[in-house]
């Protein structure tokens, strides 16, 4: 079977799912809702990973699998600035290349595992078949988002994963606080959608075309002949213009507060959406935009050090969190930030590679907080955790290596990848030793915060209430099945990069290059380094992140979380950090509350000379209208009604002939006939 | 031998029949049946002459008159039933709602 001209069946399934189970779900069977849901997963998964396996016995620079369905969009021809020569043509067509094929297995393969947990953690709600409905949905979208072979394709995706965000995160729309969330995520998001949207514009507006391969070969041959130069204002403004989509769907500063907030949708969609796909959108658009940023250093930058930031200020906010899926949440943004600094180096792989290993980490310590939630009946604070270690054993071993491989520990997944950006951020000559020092802060912080997590929820004395610790129960196997698999691949997926100073052959870096070639352009001498350097990097790294364990062993596990503690220690940054660095209140300031000021100004300009105008002249026509009754009554009646009984007095005689009855008149219209057939035989001579 | 002038006869008094009909009978339904031997009076004249002056146009027109009339008898029907509802009788002379 050739399984490469079937990707196009691979988003097609979950749409299936998601018509079956929206349209008739309600009526069905709980066991059939889930069959369908995860079956239609299993199925794209297993098409994904058959066209990735042939797609692997092609020659590298083959790796390139276009399927055209149909011809999506022709209009007539539009004027770029290349002159009016461009049609706008769109395929509906399907790429699968070393950069697609990662981010469908990864989508498809965590979805599933998703998928099968949910129906452990979902199984009592009321909107089940809704819930599944949403995840295929959401499952379709995002793998149209990362097959489609352009940028229009791509968009729809993009957008379409945005609705299901917003439709998830807002699943239990009776809770005020899930509206309000899923609100500011489509708000915030669509702030980035514009920018998305603006980049894309520019590129068909410069290169007549919105095919990926079609769009990089044009750069390639531009710079080769001269037409295109390094730095050119275009590409720096498409550049930055795709990077504020990025900013939005991938919550980077500035647009990051929405992410935090969408812990209010089911922990399982947090896993799915918020940490191991949507969110990675952004870098899988920049990566695949390579070409763009290549030819824009200065965007580079500002990509770079936007993803420095995110990462240390989300980690920031990380250390001091109670609630255990917001740690979680800026965990995620942190680690978003990490992606976006290798891309903003020019370590795209390297960017991809840890969104790979991050998908399964961080879906592992989702999927395992919704597990503790689970066994808690619904509690999230971890101040009212603790002690969690015996009675939720599987759960406490999953999550432990999840937390492993987050920090770092040398040997999993997040070690490899985690290392690889540091390492590009400091070496790479777009990189930068502050950038590098940023990224092993946050190395640090990270290890702090994730061990505070497991420390104050499985160790320590127990701070259950009384009333839940009689029914902690581990979960259903449907949940802890996916975490010991996503523990596994937490162990292992880091291998695939194995790095050269170890005497690997980064494989994994390897496989992208098609992807990531190059441009033909003089990028400065590539400062050497020896393998040695990256061994003492790496040792460097690993040493802060012990530090930010032994911090967090002594600060949580061996004593328990006190609030005065913990203000004497942070002194004043204390209420900044718990407060989220007040940025939430500061957009509200600068933004939400002028939009309402907007509002309620024009609401008052509505209410006062708009209906004021409305109401004034209603008034004068209900004065008019008077004297026109009186008018009308009198004068224009009076008139008709004299005429009326003037006619009737002198007409009289002539209404004894009306009878009413149809034969008479029939008989005057016969009479009337013969007559003229009388005068027409005898009366003309 | 059936000639041309013979059929006008017959015609003519259906024809007179028919408005005899219409302008003695006090019944609808025979006031409406009246009207349809009119009708096919009509109807016999065009034969005639289409057979006379060797032209298909007087059957075509026949046929039309066929059509108006299968209408006209779905319509007079429908009201007569809506009158007979109404006023629960079937005499012309107790119907004069066009009087002044």
């Amino acid at each position: 079977m050739n399984f490469l001209d079937l990707i196009w069946l691979i988003p097609l399934f979950p749409a299936l799912g998601f018509l079956i189970n929206g349209l008739i779900g309600k009526r069905m069977p709980k066991n059939a809702v889930a069959f369908i849901a995860a079956g239609a997963v299993l199925i794209s998964f297993i098409l994904s990973a058959g066209a990735v396996l042939q797609l692997l016995q092609l020659e590298p620079a083959q790796r390139a699998h276009t399927v055209k369905l149909y011809e999506w969009i022709n209009a007539g021809p539009a004027h770029t600035t290349e002159g009016p020569l461009a049609r706008f043509t769109v395929d509906w067509a399907f790429l699968l290349d070393p950069l697609s094929s990662i981010m469908i297995l990864v989508v498809t393969g965590i979805g599933f595992l998703i998928h099968v947990y949910s129906i452990g953690y979902m199984h009592d709600e009321a909107g089940f078949y809704r819930f599944f409905a949403y995840l295929n949905l959401f499952m379709f979208s995002m793998l149209t988002l990362v097959l489609g072979n352009n940028y229009l394709m791509m968009f729809i995706g993009w957008e379409g994963v945005g609705l299901c965000s917003y439709l998830l995160i807002g699943y239990y729309f009776h809770k005020r606080s899930a509206g309000d969330a899923a609100k500011k995520a489509f708000v915030v998001n669509r702030v980035g959608d514009w920018g998305l949207s603006i980049g894309v514009m520019l590129i068909f507006l410069t290169f007549g075309s919105l095919d990926f391969k079609v769009v990089g070969e044009k750069v390639r041959e531009g710079v080769i002949s001269g037409a295109f130069h390094v730095s050119d204002p275009i590409f720096i403004g498409i550049a930055i213009a795709l990077f504020i989509g990025a900013t939005g769907k991938s919550a980077q500063i500035p647009l990051y507060v929405w992410l935090p907030d969408a812990m209010e949708g089911p922990t399982p969609v947090s896993a799915l959406i918020h940490a191991a796909t949507m969110v990675t959108a952004g870098v899988y658009m920049v990566a695949r935009s390579n070409f763009i940023y290549q030819m824009a250093p200065q965007a580079m930058v500002v990509v770079a050090v936007i993803g420095a930031l995110t990462a240390f200020f989300a980690a920031s906010i990380g250390l001091v969190q109670n609630d255990i899926k917001r740690v979680l949440a800026y965990s995620t943004v942190s680690q978003l930030g990490y992606m976006f600094l290798a891309l903003g180096v020019g370590a795209f792989a390297a960017g991809i590679f840890h969104l790979m290993t991050h998908a399964f980490f961080k879906a592992l310590l989702f999927l395992g907080s919704g597990s503790v939630i689970h066994a808690m009946h619904h509690e999230q604070d971890m101040r009212k955790m603790g002690a969690l270690k015996k009675k939720i054993p599987v759960t406490f071993w999953t999550m432990l290596v999840g937390t492993l491989a987050i920090a770092g520990t040398p040997g999993l997944a997040g070690f490899f990848s985690k290392d690889e950006i540091l390492w590009k951020a400091f070496s790479s000559n777009q990189g930068h030793v502050l950038l590098w020092l940023l990224g092993a802060c946050v190395a640090g912080m990270t290890a702090f915060y994730m061990f505070r997590l497991l420390f104050m929820t499985f160790y320590g004395e127990s701070r259950v209430d009384h009333h839940t610790e009689h029914h902690i129960h581990e979960s259903p196997k449907s949940m802890t099945a996916p975490l010991v698999i996503l523990a596994i691949g937490s162990v292992v997926a880091g291998y695939i990069g194995f790095p050269a100073w170890l005497g690997g052959s980064n494989a994994f870096e390897h496989f992208l290059e098609p992807v990531f070639e190059p441009l033909p352009i003089p990028l400065g001498p590539e400062a050497e380094y020896s393998h040695t350097a990256e061994a003492g990097m790496a040792v460097a790294s690993v040493a802060i992140a012990l530090l930010g364990f032994g911090l967090a062993y002594f600060k949580y596990c061996r004593r328990s979380w006190e609030e005065q503690r913990e203000i004497r220690q942070y002194g004043p940054f204390y209420p900044w950090l718990l407060n989220k660095w007040k940025i939430d209140e500061l957009y509200d300031l600068l933004f939400v509350n002028r939009a309402k000021g907007a509002g309620v100004g024009m609401w008052k300009f509505d209410a006062k000379v708009v209906d004021g105008l409305v109401n004034g002249s209603a008034g004068g026509t209900v004065m008019s209208a008077v004297g026109s009754s009186w008018w009308d009554r009198w004068i224009v009646d009076g008139l008709v009604r004299f005429i009326g009984g003037f006619i009737k007095t002198v007409s009289w005689p002539l209404r004894l002939i009306q009878t009413g009855y149809v034969q008479n008149y029939a008989l005057v219209m016969i009479l009337g006939v013969l007559v003229f057939i009388g005068y027409v035989l005898w009366g003309t001579p | 031998m059936v000639t041309t002038f013979h059929y006008l006869l017959l015609s003519a008094a259906l024809f007179t029949i028919g408005v005899i009909g219409v302008l003695t009978r006090r019944n609808i339904m025979i006031i409406l049946m009246s009207i349809e031997l009119m009708m096919n009076a009509v109807n016999i004249n065009l034969i005639a002459f289409s057979d006379r002056l060797q032209q298909v146009t007087g059957q075509v027109f026949a046929i039309f008159v066929i059509t108006v009339a299968a209408a006209e008898a779905a319509v007079g029907l429908g009201i007569v039933i809506a009158m007979f509802k109404n006023k629960e009788t079937m005499n012309i002379n107790e119907i004069d709602l066009m009087k002044w």
